[in-house]
């Protein structure tokens, strides 16, 4: 993967473009922690597209800067220096109606901005989108839904739900990763700020995107296409592996699920109730696709979407009313006995 | 023109019963009262769709907030924006520009009286469909009552299988209604501007408010009918088994969005191009100089109209279109802000050179210069396609058009409003609570808005009900809400300025602005036919030549 940043030269520019606006735009505890967990500042990029993006929103920004500071003066100069003396001051002042130099002047200028500024967009715009896709790349299907995620590794057999797992890009030998997006119902938009721009999940409208972190850490994110009712909680987070971390976790994750002797009455009320309608766990009889696969639930530090941390707590709150967790999921309310919900609970922690 | 233009005052009939007078202007034709229902029925739908606005924002003023639940907040958002442009900025402008073009042109009213009657009707009756979803839209058990689907609705969110019940059925039929008024409205302006000009009124001499509403009118009739057939094939899609946008049964989400934007995007310059006609006539005024480059500023007007049209896709930046469409929409987009820089340039060539009276319309035309820049630049930081990857869909989107709509158009209409409002009413704005009215907003707005581009910039989607803390988002809401409220304070400055000032406001005479155009030549508030004996112009500024025989503007021209 070519780095296709530095297309504008304007180092000293950006430098100090970058340090005003990291001291205004960095949140102070994303200073304070090393860790990029709550960082979504598109000014924090982290990857090729978003760095691309981020030279671009540089060069624009210093632009319209100017622009600013030019009809700005002339507009403040004007209004201080020809207001009206006195209020009572009748004579009129000499009528001018126009004048074709200036006016052409001020029509020109502009048409060359934005020749400029065409070429400058342009040139990232076909360097980001149209970039190919090497052999060594990571490919990963993301099927939005109604208010989660699903990925699908087709090329390694893993299937897991809202929380992304991809290598870091060595720049010596990228593995960037390019993602199919997909909807299973309305659109939604796959967004982590640090990583790329945000891309739609349209039904019917096969899309695509790709990004090549190099460093390891946690992206976080969100569904920016407003999806329906719990648009606002399908949270987007991205964990970025080292090579060695990824080949264990896609190990972990193309085993069958564990069985527990221990946990049988949970499974069979997992097997039993309405849960394997809409979910799968690998390895048993259920198979639904409606909702997340929970192969591997524990493997995930969130459930609902990024709604609650993964706890045995959680988890049997989001089981027995998942309204208290997010309003509007479609996640139904399961309606069982105390002793069935603790066994469920019991057997989904053994899900590693 | 001569001075026959000053015309007798209307005949007023004392103790005439409030039914009559009610039943008077229900049945009105007069394209004056017509103007006039239009601004108010936008004035009310301007402090609901405000209400509205304020809950939003409390919902989002701190991480995890439960004033309202997620169901209640998406409808707000909904209602919101589909209130604002619907029936609040294309109404505001319609009935502006109902009152002022006959008037400007020397007319006795617009070309079919009976037609601008039934369009105003139409669309109030849009908007009283649209509410009437809170009593009439739960058609289903535990289905919502207002429409939730936002204001773009989105396919396939506007199908039935995602929105059961009948409160999408409800915004459909209320933008397929108030769409066909807007039609007629559009071409009962072009008919007049073009058939009802009075003696010497060439086009090259008509107001520029007059040809910028001529404008924006054509662009009605491109705008609003891509939307009326789609809302028709949405209609055709839940209720006779259509599959144009069910994307289950392999209907196309992205024909919608083509639809929906083709005309949302015209429609924007539908809005603005009323409030730059506002500008056009109030800064000269108010400079005491011509518009600077008149020709220039018709052309660069009508350039808008075509450019706009073939720009709607840069709301689609993020859809997955091919590079080459992305090129193409990107140096549209770009290429609209040139005529848009040439008129900013041509207000403030106006200004130069001027004696500037910094009277309250004055003073919210300059806010629109600023803000409307400040816009623009925005807009351009858009218009670079990979820049609003990032930036679309964010909250700095919503800040990017607030600032048009608010900032730029708004700002003008208060303009419009403080400008005209003497010759509406007979009696002058107060000019004291004029200047609350203007900085409070001010200052409401720009806490709102130049703050709302920040969370943008750091990953805050539009449209979430609620949001993670810890992301650096809390502070900043909480301020835009702080503004949103002094906002709201602002407005009601001016609605009690509107109210007190009608009945104890300073007698306006028929033109306190020392003005030039023709409706200043008739008495505030002007008689049923406006002009006793039709005027006959020389020249761009009637009543400058009138005023200064010795210099008049048709010895230039």
């Amino acid at each position: 993967m070519r780095s296709t940043t530095n297309s504008i030269n304007i180092r000293v520019l950006r430098e100090l473009a970058l340090s005003a606006l990291s001291s205004v735009l960095l949140p102070p505890n994303a200073l304070a922690e090393p860790s990029h967990l709550t960082v979504t500042n598109i000014f924090a990029p982290q990857s090729t597209p978003a760095k691309s993006i981020f030279d671009l929103s540089i060069f624009v920004l210093v632009v319209t800067g100017i622009i600013f500071i030019v009809v700005v003066t002339l507009l403040v100069y004007s209004i201080s220096k020809f207001r009206a003396k006195s209020p009572t001051h009748n004579s009129e002042p000499a009528q001018v109606y126009g004048s074709t130099q200036i006016e052409l002047a001020w029509t020109i200028i502009p048409i060359l901005i934005v020749v400029v500024l065409f070429l400058a967009t342009a040139r990232v715009l076909h360097a980001v989108q149209d970039a190919p896709k090497p052999a060594s790349a990571v490919e990963v299907t993301v099927i939005g839904h109604q208010f989660w995620w699903e990925y699908r590794y087709p090329k390694l057999g893993v299937v897991t739900a809202n929380e992304l797992h991809i290598p870091v890009s060595d720049p010596v030998h990228p593995t960037p990763t390019f993602l199919q997006l997909l909807s299973a119902d309305t659109d939604h938009s796959f967004w982590i700020p640090q990583l790329a721009g945000k891309t739609d999940l349209i039904p019917n409208h096969p899309n695509s995107m790709w990004m090549d972190p190099q460093h390891k850490g946690v992206f976080v994110g969100q569904c920016a296409q407003y999806c329906g009712t719990q648009h606002a909680k399908m949270l987007l987070r991205v964990s970025v592996d080292s090579p060695e971390d990824f080949a264990e976790w896609v190990r972990e994750q193309q085993r069958p699920a564990v069985a527990d002797e221990r946990v049988a009455v949970g499974k069979r009320v997992f097997e039993t109730t309405a849960c394997m309608n809409c979910h799968t766990i690998n390895g048993t009889v259920a198979n639904g696709r409606f909702g997340p696969d929970l192969t591997h639930l524990m493997s995930r530090s969130t459930i609902a979407a990024g709604a609650a941390l993964n706890t045995p707590e959680n988890l049997s709150l989001w089981i027995k009313n998942p309204e208290a967790i997010k309003r509007g999921s479609l996640m139904p309310a399961m309606q069982l006995s105390e002793s069935d919900l603790d066994a469920l609970v019991r057997y989904l922690e053994t899900l590693r | 023109m001569s001075s026959n233009a000053i015309t007798i005052p209307g005949i007023r009939v004392e103790g005439k019963p409030w039914v009559d007078t009610l039943h008077e202007w229900v049945t009105t034709v007069d394209h004056k009262r017509l103007g006039i229902l239009y601004i108010l029925s936008a004035l009310l739908f301007l402090a609901i769709g405000g209400i509205e606005a304020l809950i939003i924002r409390i919902q989002l003023i701190h991480s995890h907030n439960e004033f309202v639940s997620p169901q209640v907040f998406n409808r707000m958002f909904t209602m919101h924006g589909t209130t604002m442009i619907f029936f609040v900025a294309m109404p505001i402008l319609f009935g502006f520009a109902n009152y002022l073009v006959p008037l400007m042109i020397g007319a006795r009213d617009m070309a079919f009286p009976r037609l601008n009657a039934f369009s105003f009707w139409l669309s109030f009756f849009g908007a009283l469909l649209l509410y009437f979803s809170l009593l009439g839209g739960s058609g289903l058990y535990g289905a919502g009552n207002a429409p939730d689907v936002g204001w773009w609705a989105y396919a396939p969110l506007g199908a039935r299988a995602f929105s059961p019940g009948h409160s999408s059925d409800y915004w459909t039929l209320a933008l397929l209604v108030s769409g066909f008024g807007s039609i007629g409205t559009a071409i009962n302006i072009l008919a007049t501007v073009l058939c009802m000009r009075c003696p010497g009124m060439k086009l090259s001499r008509m107001p520029l408010l007059v040809w910028l509403n001529f404008v924006m009118a054509g662009m009605v009739l491109i705008a609003i009918t891509p939307l009326s057939a789609a809302q028709i094939m949405l209609l055709i899609d839940r209720y006779l088994g259509g599959h144009f946008f069910d994307t289950q049964a392999g209907g196309s989400a992205v024909l919608w969005m083509h639809f929906f934007w083709i005309f949302g995007h015209p429609e924007v310059y539908v809005l603005v191009i009323p409030a730059f006609a506002f500008l056009s006539e109030i800064i000269p005024v108010f400079s005491r100089k011509p518009i600077f480059g008149y020709p220039v500023m018709v052309a660069a007007t009508v350039a808008i109209g075509l450019v706009s049209t073939s720009v709607w896709a840069h709301h689609m930046f993020t859809i997955g279109m091919n590079s080459y469409a992305n090129s193409f929409f990107a140096i549209t987009t770009m290429a609209v802000g040139i005529p848009t820089g040439i008129k900013i340039f041509n207000w403030i060539g106006t200004m130069w050179g001027g004696r500037i009276q910094f009277k309250v319309p004055m003073l919210f035309c300059i806010g629109f210069l600023f803000q409307f820049l400040i816009a623009g630049l925005t807009g351009i930081m858009q218009a670079a396609v990979p820049f609003d990857w990032q930036l679309s869909l964010s909250y700095f989107v919503v800040a990017h058009f607030h600032y048009v709509i608010v900032g730029g158009i708004l700002f003008a209409l208060f303009g419009a409003f403080y400008y005209w409002y003497p010759k509406m009413t007979g009696r002058m704005l107060n000019e004291r609570l004029g200047k609350w009215h203007f900085w409070l907003f001010l200052i409401g707005f720009h806490l709102t808005f130049d703050v709302m581009h920040i969370p943008g910039l750091l990953g805050m989607p539009r449209r979430i009900y609620t949001y993670e803390p810890g992301r650096g988002w809390d502070t900043l809401n909480l301020i835009i809400t702080i503004g949103a409220f002094i906002q709201a304070i602002a407005i009601l400055v001016f609605l009690a300025n509107l109210i007190i000032s009608y009945f104890k406001g300073t007698e306006a005479g028929n033109d306190p602005w020392d003005a030039w155009t023709l409706e200043w030549s008739t008495s505030s508030p002007p008689p049923a036919y406006n002009f006793a004996t039709v005027p006959t112009v020389a020249s761009r500024r009637p009543l400058w030549d009138l005023k200064h025989p010795e210099d008049p503007d048709s010895q230039y021209e």
